[in-house]
């Protein structure tokens, strides 16, 4: 059997894999100090969301909740698992169709808006409110 | 053992009102590609007598009348919603399994230890209202068959208010004696009618069989069925999923389709659709079939229908090869002069990484860049719709699906946020 050399394995097939921030390519001599401390770039998901599994984002219309800081078009991180409570922003269901407001439990159930224009929406004794979730963070870009 | 089955009720129509309160109370049906025929429907749906499967053009207008709304089905949100529920569920036991996009079955083992299992029930049922707007029902058992059948009860009964606890024996005997035996798990039509004709016909008579007569007369498997009824577990949890044996992709069109170079589009796209999946499993394939059919509703028409399959030298999950592979089978099987309705991909015969015996007369074609290159496909097809396409899936597709009573996908496309004021 003849066995013929035809060339090492290049190191070419292992391309760079990816790598976050600070890493350079390790020379000889000095190797990169902050090679250490490599840590994984920040998260908006992991900061503004408690529970995946439960957590929605719907976009706002129209100026209701402007004092409470949500303009138009801003994005509504919305937790279904949150217990809503006296002062809760909510998204509630009126007249079959969701909203955003403030909830109030004292002294009579209401939902109000944030904003001096619109009347608060009371909820009469044997009404069902239907409350879909508690809005966590609101999210505006500018 | 305890098990707690815990399924969606009417999931597709309950995914259509996660988001749209408006809808509580009102007949909703889902329909079928193409808006063909109803392949879901809410409970006030079926009280109007709406039947699964009806052909949608012959109720449309009453259904309408009658304060119905349609929906094309919206598999983006059913997808986001099935995980939510599943995910839920993951938090209060520590071992399940995912039946199916909307069911699953919970290990209680030790649970009901500590609580009473009927209120473990009702607390699964509200914690997953709760969180993801999805009602569910809850049947529990010592088997997975006698959960299941606590399912039905409690789908069937109201009264139940959805959640069933069949740990006692008599409860169990109680509910098999009213239920009939073609809905015991793992009976289908067939067996059915055979057991009617031995004079079988609920649940408990099954249960109350001779256990030789069933080995004798059927197989292993209603034997095990039999034994599950009488409360001894013979079929574990499967808490991995399988990996498939094989993937097919294949659509119905939007319209009759006629040329070659359009059934070859579509087929191209289903392609690309199947190594995607193929890739999202981890295997390579190294047989690819392609199948197209004319309508056989259309009486009027030439009839037509063929499958051919196609081994590659080398498994593969390159879409590159698996386009080149359709691409001839195709050109084999098409046929001028048909009106076709229907085709599709197959790709069988897998193969984890580097695990095949390679051809020693065929030289193995080596492309260091296919990987990266399909992993970087996917990753920007990843991020929602379709970015990045071969040519030969066409641009403009007028043979693609028609749905359009298509709901928003609220929860996987930015476009397409619940609006709220």
């Amino acid at each position: 059997m003849v066995v013929k050399y035809l060339g090492d394995t290049s190191e070419g097939d292992f391309p760079l894999a990816e790598i976050p921030y600070f890493l350079n390519k390790v020379r000889v001599g000095w190797p990169s100090p902050a090679d250490d401390y490599i840590e994984r770039p920040i998260d908006l998901n992991e900061y503004l969301i408690k529970n995946p599994a439960a957590t929605y984002f719907v976009r706002v219309s129209g100026d209701s909740m402007v004092d409470a800081f949500i303009g138009d078009g801003a994005i509504l991180i919305v937790d279904r698992s949150v217990e809503p409570k006296h002062k809760s922003i909510v998204i509630a269901a009126i007249n079959g169709s969701y909203t955003c407001k403030r909830l109030l439990t004292k002294p009579k159930v209401c939902l109000a808006s944030e904003n001096s224009k619109y009347a608060p929406i009371f909820i009469k004794e044997d009404e069902e409110l239907e409350i879909a979730g508690v809005v966590i963070a609101a999210i505006n870009t500018y | 053992m305890t098990y707690a089955l815990v399924d969606c009720n009417s999931f597709y129509a309950s995914c259509e009102r996660v988001f749209r309160p408006d809808l509580k109370n009102v007949p909703v049906v889902v329909l079928s590609n193409n808006d063909g025929c109803v392949v879901a429907l809410s409970k006030e749906a079926k009280n109007i007598g709406i039947k699964m499967c009806e052909p949608w053009f012959k109720i449309k207008d009453s259904f309408s009348k009658k304060g119905g709304v349609a929906f094309s089905s919206n598999y983006e949100l059913y997808a986001d919603i099935s995980t939510r529920v599943m995910q839920t569920l993951e938090g209060l036991t520590p071992r399940m399994e995912i039946y199916s996009i909307d069911e699953a079955f919970l290990d209680l083992s030790g649970i009901n230890f500590c609580t009473d299992l009927k209120e473990f029930g009702y607390e699964c049922q509200e914690r997953v209202r709760c969180w993801t707007g999805m009602p569910v029902r809850v049947g529990i058992g010592p088997t997975k068959t006698l959960a299941k059948a606590a399912s039905y009860g409690a789908k069937k009964y109201s009264a139940t208010q959805g959640v069933v606890d069949l740990s006692k024996l008599e409860r169990q005997r109680k509910l098999m004696s009213i239920m009939p035996v073609g809905e015991v798990w793992g009976v289908g039509s067939k067996l059915r009618k055979h057991l009617n004709k031995m004079g079988i016909t609920t649940a408990l008579e099954l249960a109350d069989t001779d256990i030789k007569l069933i080995r004798r007369r059927f197989s292993i498997v209603l034997e095990r069925t039999v034994m599950e009824l009488r409360g001894y577990p013979c079929i574990g949890l499967e808490e991995h999923p399988t990996t498939k044996k094989e993937i097919v992709v294949s659509r119905t069109f939007g319209k009759k389709v006629t040329t070659l170079e359009s059934i070859n589009e579509a087929i191209s796209d289903y392609a690309a659709r199947a190594a995607e999946k193929l890739r999202h499993e981890k295997q390579y394939c190294r047989v690819v079939s392609v199948f197209m059919r004319t309508n056989p509703f259309r009486l009027q028409d030439q009839q037509y229908s063929n499958i051919l399959s196609y081994r590659l030298n080398t498994p593969t999950n390159d879409t590159r090869d698996i386009l080149y592979a359709t691409r001839k089978l195709s050109k084999k099987i098409y046929k001028k002069g048909y009106n076709f309705i229907k085709a599709g991909v197959m790709l069988s015969d897998f193969y984890d990484k580097g695990i095949y015996q390679s051809d020693f007369f065929i030289p193995e074609c080596k492309r260091p860049k296919s990987e990266k290159l399909m992993e970087t496909i996917d990753k920007i097809n990843g991020t929602g719709e379709v970015k990045v396409t071969f040519a030969a899936q066409g641009i403009k597709k007028p043979w693609s699906m028609q749905r359009y009573l298509q709901s928003p996908k609220y929860t996987t496309n930015w476009n397409d946020l619940l609006v709220v004021r």
